[in-house]
């Protein structure tokens, strides 16, 4: 009985180390499957997972609309104070004031990449961008402002 | 077709013409030392290379690239920038035994250099107990390893060595006894003898699987006595840094860093020598041309594709499996490597005294 379970370990350790040998032994004969991207080189040819995070954006339509209502949950949400809205009160056709952003303000020096704004933005107004490029000589222009001038609130979003 | 033999043979018949015979010994001395060191040299370049390029495959990566083309030239910049580091002393260290461990490894592997057949006729000094002599002067590393991690005066260091010398006394064992299969077989410790004894067939393929099992059991220990992972408790980065060398720096951790690959080189040439016939083409049998185009191959091209190919399987594991416990790694040999390797030998033994392998 004792040497029934030793041969069944043994061949077991055995199996289990080759079956990993097979799995890297299949790596190393097939080149093809090197994820290394020799980045500066193939700039233009550069393929980023559909995951990666780069920096914050807010999307904007052809008529130069957005999806934020200016409900601060993105700032709420950020960790580090990466995000500070400025809200005003617009004057709607009917006479009402309605709340809008004046200012979207991002601070890209501050931000981790975490995705929480994203996830607490009830409109889906900001999103990931993949551009990763951020080096600039001055650190006040890594504080973005993600609303294009001009720019007002898409008609239907509450 | 081409020999290394005529080569050496031509060089010793001109010394002994032209100096008389003590003279002539010193200088066939001098040429074996100077290729000794060159191909140390080599071997370290060559081989941190192809670790380099293996693990990145493995790990699908690309490995170095940007020095040289196809990042040939990685290692001759890592060796020059070796060269011109300071070779610190720590302060409070024993300051001769520390100087002196570096040079103590790598002498051990010089030694060991001593027995292999390179080629045909090729090797420095054939003595009637080669294998003996290799197992005898493999296990000396040890002291080398012991000296460096006490001398260091490094806690780290000290149970780096500590673990080292567990590891080399036990796994010397079974190394030992899965060696002891082949000589049972061939009935000679002479590695010429063992080499001429493959002429029909390496012993992987004549001695059935008893012997299969037994180069097992030896790639396993030859890993574990060469402290590489997935056996490396003596350096095991994670843990103690790095073990006895971290107190090293400079050239003086680069020669630690050599003999590690010289000794891969070492144990992977005996293994190439007893079970897949050292510098012996394949020969199949009665295939008479099979067996005369495998001749064609000059013979050094068979060594150092043996022991190029055990060297790659080395790095496949080092790349592929975690490391071991301390615990599991002294359960592994006392409890299976030591009595598969003692059952394999009476095993090995009948089929030799019966006379069934080919």
């Amino acid at each position: 009985m004792f040497l029934k379970e030793y041969i069944s370990d043994v061949y077991n350790g055995v199996t289990s180390l080759l079956k990993g040998m097979r799995k890297t032994g299949y790596y190393f004969f097939h080149p093809k499957e090197i994820i290394t991207q020799q980045y500066p080189e193939n700039r233009a040819t550069l393929n980023l997972p559909e995951r990666f995070r780069g920096e914050v954006v807010m999307t904007h339509d052809e008529h130069n609309e957005h999806a934020c209502t200016g409900c601060t949950a993105c700032e709420l949400a950020c960790p580090n104070g990466t995000i500070k809205i400025i809200t005003k009160f617009d004057v709607t056709p009917e006479g009402k004031k309605k709340k809008a952003i004046d200012t979207f303000i991002y601070h890209l020096e501050l931000c981790t990449m975490c995705n929480l704004c994203i996830v607490a933005c009830p409109t889906d107004a900001i999103k990931m961008a993949q551009n990763f490029e951020h080096s600039v000589f001055d650190r006040n222009k890594l504080t973005k402002k993600l609303n294009l001038p001009g720019s007002k609130i898409r008609e239907g979003v509450e | 077709m081409f020999s290394l033999e005529g080569i050496t043979n031509a060089i010793q018949n001109w010394l002994y013409n032209t100096f008389n015979p003590s003279w002539a010994l010193v200088f066939e001395c001098l040429i074996v030392i100077l290729l000794a060191t060159g191909l140390f040299a080599i071997l370290g370049l060559v081989l941190v290379l192809m670790e380099r390029k293996v693990a990145a495959h493995i790990q699908i990566r690309l490995g170095p690239n940007r020095v040289g083309p196809g990042g040939m030239f990685q290692t001759v910049a890592d060796t020059l920038k070796l060269i011109m580091k300071e070779g610190l002393t720590p302060d409070l260290a024993d300051k001769f035994l520390f100087n002196l461990a570096p040079f103590v490894v790598m002498i051990v592997a010089m030694l060991l250099l001593a027995p292999i057949a390179f080629a045909r006729g090729f090797q420095i000094w054939d003595l009637n107990i080669g294998v003996l002599y290799v197992s005898a002067i493999s296990s000396l590393s040890v002291i080398g390893i012991l000296m460096a991690g006490w001398a260091s005066n490094n806690k780290y260091s000290l149970l780096g060595a500590m673990r080292s010398g567990a590891q080399i006394v036990s796994y010397e064992l079974s190394a030992g006894l899965s060696v002891l299969s082949i000589v049972v077989l061939s009935g000679s410790l002479q590695l010429s003898d063992i080499i001429a004894s493959q002429e029909n067939g390496w012993w992987l393929f004549k001695g059935h699987i008893p012997v299969i099992i037994s180069f097992v059991i030896f790639i396993i220990a030859v890993t574990a006595e060469t402290n590489r992972a997935p056996f490396d408790l003596a350096e095991a980065e994670s843990e103690l840094t790095a073990g006895f060398h971290t107190e090293y720096s400079g050239m003086r951790f680069a020669l630690f860093f050599l003999a590690e690959y010289i000794n891969i080189f070492i144990v992977c040439a005996i293994g190439a020598t007893l079970f897949l016939g050292g510098w012996m083409p394949l020969h199949i049998g009665h295939w008479q041309a099979f067996n005369h185009i495998m001749d064609y191959i000059p013979s050094s091209i068979w060594f150092m594709g043996k022991t190029f190919f055990l060297i790659f399987l080395i790095m496949w594991f080092r790349w592929t499996f975690p490391r071991l416990r301390v615990d599991q790694l002294l359960n592994l040999e006392w409890k299976y490597l030591l009595p598969i390797s003692m059952f394999n030998l009476i095993l090995v033994t009948v089929i030799a005294i019966l006379g069934w392998h080919f």
